[in-house]
């Protein structure tokens, strides 16, 4: 019986982690063969909120903590970036690190807040410390203050014919990462506690889910990824400033991405930031950036009221299956 | 900082809280009373604003222009509530997340379309109280805030008059504190409550109208007012009317004195700094009894 599982288990990550591999070299490949740049430039956005959305719905698809603040969280990975390489001219890896570290911890302290705030007041708060950490990094002139910054690409690594291909492919790595710690986190234990906390939170502190702990854990990863998909911001645009950097279309996009999707499963956010991120790319060069997200505010209320599972439980109905998982 | 421009500094502060008590009041009713997450309230009050700016370029005057566009904004939120209870409420299913998401969708579609339809500039409305101000002692006072003190302590009143004295404001009361037993006495809970949530919406019509009075509007603003918005609620203690004002009064007056002391580019933080500390110490807010 035991034994059926293990192999179950090993069975169902062969197959997720023969794709993510198939999905790197695909990705390397198209670094070395296609000739236009905007492939790439476009590309990373997608890729980037494919990190976005998996990281909000590791606390607000499992564990029904709706942060509105994710676009303070990606401008932090990204001015953490800046301010190490104003300061010490820090290759992108340790940008990368400390991105995260910042993050994670302003993750773990909204991840604390949860202790007194549900619902709606959570929420509230998220947003709070959208706007103060856009107030401070206004006022704060080592990173450029209300003017921006700009920040110059280091030499083009070999084997790549641009910094942007180069940062496209680390891109596409990262995601994979990150959707594998998503698909981690929702399959072990972790993901049944977090769900039982989204589901009736006292209900399952009563029957010994350790919820503090689970909710501090899924609200640290949350806030890693999210910055960690803020960190190479600066380097991709060559140029930073607070009012691009703190956007709304980013808090939008990471909860709108995987409630579209589906924010019952790990690949949920992955449909949903394909699909928009793609939409949008479009939308924005063949029509205008303003319409592209009007588009994404009819979609997210379209989705919420009609199909409250998502992309992935419109399928599910559609196949036939039915129920929820 | 000197006595005497600290005493400006509240003075200015009093007027500008009650012009937050008056953007905040509908929130009071709608997420106080009735429990709805209106994250959209601040986008209904920047339309309000937008709503005097395109009627001003008609003439028309902004508070007028407010008056006029209340029953439209009434009108707005009945159908609001509907298409909300309709996809939530009346199926029973838990609107926490998706709640939460109709109404961040809600207000992302509305600044949306404000960009699309007027332009990412500032806009703002002549009138003759616009730009003059009055000398009290040796304090001047513009008389904008003046207009927005006075109409916001009217707004409130008549609000705080007619949920303690009508048998329908009552009824909104007792719909906050009980439904089931609200039915058994033969109002219908539903009925109730979308008219609650219609004068919430309508209040976003004149208070939008001083919005637009006191300061230049772009469709960004409501972002900073959920700030302040939510704070004054929260802080008033859900649903409270004296409360609201009250609130309102803290936060313009801490405004105040952090704008004349640090410097306008860190007053936005005040609400929302203001706003978790409420909620880290007393969720209850001042005049709550939950």
């Amino acid at each position: 019986m035991v034994e059926r599982f293990a192999r179950l288990a090993v069975k169902r990550w062969t197959g997720f982690v023969v794709g993510a591999i198939a999905i790197l070299v695909v990705a390397l490949i198209l670094a070395r063969v296609v000739g236009n740049e905007y492939f790439f430039f476009a590309g990373y956005v997608v890729l980037q909120f494919i990190v976005l959305a998996t990281a909000w719905n590791i606390l607000g698809g499992y564990a029904g903590y709706v942060n509105f603040g994710s676009g303070a969280f990606f401008a932090a990975g990204a001015y953490t970036a800046v301010a190490l390489i104003k300061g010490f001219a820090a290759p992108l890896p340790v940008q990368l690190v400390a991105a995260a570290a910042v993050t994670g911890l302003m993750g773990f302290a909204i991840g604390a807040m949860t202790l007194r705030l549900r619902g709606i007041f959570f929420s509230i708060a998220t947003v709070a410390i959208a706007v103060i950490c856009e107030t401070v990094v206004l006022n704060w002139g080592f990173v450029g203050g209300a003017r921006g910054a700009t920040v110059l690409q280091p030499s083009t690594p070999v084997f790549f014919a641009s910094y942007t291909r180069m940062l496209f492919v680390m891109m596409a790595l990262l995601a994979v990462l990150a959707v594998a710690l998503a698909r981690f986190v929702e399959t072990s234990w972790i993901g049944r506690g977090l769900r039982a906390i989204r589901d009736n939170e006292e209900a399952a502190e009563s029957v010994g889910v350790p919820t503090l702990k689970l909710k501090l854990f899924a609200a640290t990863v949350s806030g890693a990824l999210m910055g960690i998909a803020g960190a190479p911001f600066p380097l991709y645009m060559n140029f930073i400033e607070p009012t691009s950097a703190f956007s709304l279309n980013y808090a939008v996009s990471a909860l709108a991405m995987p409630i579209i999707g589906g924010t019952a499963s790990w690949a949920g956010p992955v449909i949903g930031a394909l699909l928009l991120g793609s939409v949008q790319q479009i939308v924005t060069v063949t029509l205008s950036s303003e319409l592209n997200v009007l588009v994404l505010g009819l979609l997210l209320v379209a989705f919420v009221i009609a199909a409250p599972e998502g992309i992935l439980g419109l399928a599910r109905r559609l196949s036939g299956k039915g129920g929820a998982k | 900082m000197s006595f005497e421009l600290l005493g400006e500094a509240i003075l200015a502060g009093v007027l500008l809280g009650c012009f937050y008590a008056a953007v905040s009041v509908g929130l009071s009713v709608a997420f106080g009373l009735l429990d709805v997450p209106q994250i959209a309230h601040p986008a209904f009050l920047v339309l309000g604003a937008y709503g005097a700016y395109f009627l001003g370029s008609f003439g028309v005057d902004p508070l007028l222009a407010g008056v006029l566009l209340t029953p439209v904004f009434f009108l707005a939120g009945l159908a609001v509530y509907r298409f909300y209870h309709a996809a939530f409420e009346s199926r029973g299913t838990d609107a926490g997340l998706r709640g939460l998401a109709l109404f961040f969708g809600i207000a992302f579609i509305v600044e949306v379309v404000l960009i699309l339809s007027f332009g990412v500039d500032q806009r703002m409305v002549e009138a003759a109280y616009i730009g003059k101000s009055v000398a009290l002692g040796v304090v001047r006072i513009p008389m904008r805030m003046l207009v927005a003190f006075l109409v916001a302590l009217v707004l409130i009143t008549g609000l705080s008059l007619y949920l303690s004295g009508t048998f329908t404001g009552r009824a909104i009361k007792a719909v906050a504190q009980d439904q089931t037993a609200l039915a058994l006495m033969g109002a219908d809970p539903v009925r109730i409550k979308q008219w609650a949530f219609g004068i919430a919406t309508g209040t976003c019509a004149l208070a939008g109208a001083l919005l637009i009075i006191v300061a230049p509007v772009e469709p960004g603003l409501g972002r900073l007012y959920i700030g302040r918005t939510f704070c004054v609620a929260v802080l008033a203690g859900l649903g409270s009317m004296p409360g609201t004002l009250v609130a309102g009064i803290i936060l313009g007056i801490a405004e105040s004195v952090v704008l004349t002391s640090l410097g306008a580019s860190w007053a936005p933080a005040v609400a929302f700094g203001l706003l978790l500390l409420v909620l880290a110490v007393r969720p209850a807010g001042l005049f709550g009894q939950r």
